[in-house]
């Protein structure tokens, strides 16, 4: 079964984000979006002090069999990425929540991550979408 | 709810991840497709490919009739010998590709899923007066065991009664065993056997394989290994608007000494020149290629990606590419980047090895 971790915030569209205690938001995959997608081949990052608007592509994430687009869950700068990822995507298979974090916004209103979907909400979601 | 095979239990208790192919539920994978992949490519797997429709050909005519119907001469192979074969329309277009299996003096073929109906009524149109009976065997389930440790599973897992024969059959050969008809034919590029069993004896077919170590295979694997193995997907690398000779398939044609359907529009194409073929694309920069994905010669479109993945067992993006010109620098598009290519000539594995060789441009 997929996890749902209760301190993380979710879009509809699969990616997780995380408010650490340095006020940097981390994203990632979720566990329903790696189990779906299967072995994780090739992860594409946004570059360094790009500045991402909410809801806009990030980057792709590759499986063997499907290619799919990650969107930034609030506005910020990207002020770190997860260079493991380029040498060992499967960590996103392994530890979603992780060690398989895709990058770091520094962001331009924390109060963005308020409108995104709590755990509860976003398990639903995926249940729906499963059936 | 679609068409589920005989099977469907045990890939449920396996913890199969399912798919709809055509209106069937499949397994798309029990875990891991990569895992699996590697399982083929390194000792055996069991594929559950029942969702396949099963055609007999009988009758004093069946010859008559299949070698007017394919594009293939099923007359010109030896006793056991199955055939590879493309069944075209009259314009050259591909309606199918099958296997025709010897069955006596008759014939068994198995065709894809997805176009079972429109070949079972096209062959009743062609029907002409000929002596046979097209007989869709829907009482019968067909498991693949595939590997390099597929024969030595088969022989442990099947009852001794086969075992005569299955020792006894050469690459491409096919016979009928007691109520079991054994073929040495696949779909990875690996030693096997594709076994045709009634439904009410592939259950213990499928545990007994399981027993003796042969892990189940879904069709996500399936795909990647007959990617790596070069062999075509139909309705993704050919259909009705492309002819044999478009997709790597000329070897499928015996255009001598008879007259079959379509034979008139590829010796047309012939004289007027085939435009572009199926070729093999490596990449070796980060990214996958994918169906539908444009192809460039020295920055001109020349056509399209048909099938593209992920190699497991070479580590790198391959992929079929239907082509007018590869005589340049060779690219292909994702998402708005341009990476180069190498066009290669298919199969990329074979036997768990890597085996292409760079194309020679023509």
């Amino acid at each position: 079964m997929a996890e749902y971790p209760d301190d993380l915030r979710f879009l509809a569209s699969h990616e997780w984000a995380r408010l650490e205690e340095d006020g940097l938001v981390t994203v990632g995959i979720s566990d329903f979006a790696q189990e779906e997608l299967g072995d994780v081949v090739f992860v594409e990052l946004p570059e360094l002090d790009a500045e991402l608007a909410a809801r806009s592509e990030a980057g792709v994430v590759e499986s063997v069999k499907a290619a799919s687009d990650i969107y930034a869950p609030v506005s910020g700068t990207v002020v770190a990425i997860n260079e493991a990822l380029e040498d060992a995507p499967e960590t996103v298979n392994d530890s979603p929540y992780d060690d398989g974090w895709f990058f770091r916004i520094s962001p331009t209103d924390p109060a963005e991550l308020d409108g995104l979907l709590s755990a509860e909400d976003y398990r639903r979601h995926c249940e729906e979408e499963s059936h | 709810m679609g068409h589920r095979t005989t099977l469907y239990p045990q890939h449920v208790q396996a913890g199969a991840r399912f798919v709809d192919f055509a209106g069937w539920e499949m397994p798309v994978h029990y875990g891991s497709l990569v895992q699996e992949h590697h399982t083929v490519r390194g000792h055996a797997g069991a594929f559950d490919v029942s969702h396949m429709t099963v055609v007999d050909i009988r009758g004093l005519e069946a010859g008559r009739f299949l070698s007017r119907v394919l594009a293939n001469d099923v007359r010109r192979v030896g006793p056991r010998k199955a055939i590879y074969s493309a069944m075209l329309n009259a314009e050259g277009g591909i309606l199918d590709d099958l296997i025709v299996y010897p069955l006596n003096d008759e014939y068994r073929m198995v065709v894809n899923c997805a176009t079972r109906n429109k070949d079972l009524a096209w062959l009743r149109e062609q029907l002409a007066g000929d002596q046979c009976t097209i007989d869709a065997r829907d009482d019968l389930s067909i498991v693949a065991v595939q590997g390099p440790q597929a024969i030595s599973a088969c022989l442990k897992a099947f009852p001794v009664a086969h075992h005569e024969v299955l020792e006894n059959l050469k690459v491409f050969e096919g016979t009928p065993s007691g109520t079991w008809y054994i073929a040495r034919t696949g779909y990875t590029g690996e030693q096997g056997v594709e076994v045709i069993v009634p439904n009410e004896e592939v259950v213990d077919l499928w545990q007994e394989l399981n027993t003796m170590g042969v892990q189940p295979i879904g069709l996500g694997a399936r795909d990647t290994l007959r990617l790596e193995a070069g062999l075509n997907l139909y309705g993704s690398d050919m259909d009705e608007s492309v002819t044999p000779f478009e997709s790597n398939m000329a070897w499928t044609v015996v255009l001598e000494d008879r007259e079959f359907i379509g034979r008139q529009a590829l010796t047309e194409q012939l004289a007027r020149g085939v435009q572009r073929n199926l070729v093999g694309l490596v990449m070796d920069g980060k990214g996958v290629m994918r169906a539908g994905y444009p192809v460039f010669c020295d920055d001109r479109p020349v056509g399209s990606v048909t099938s593209g993945a992920f190699s497991p067992t070479l580590s790198k993006s391959i992929a079929l590419a239907r082509l007018s010109d590869t005589r340049g620098q060779m690219c292909v598009g994702i998402r708005g980047r341009k990476l180069n290519v190498e066009v290669v000539r298919p199969p990329f594995v074979k036997n768990g090895k890597q085996v292409f060789k760079p194309a020679i441009s023509s």
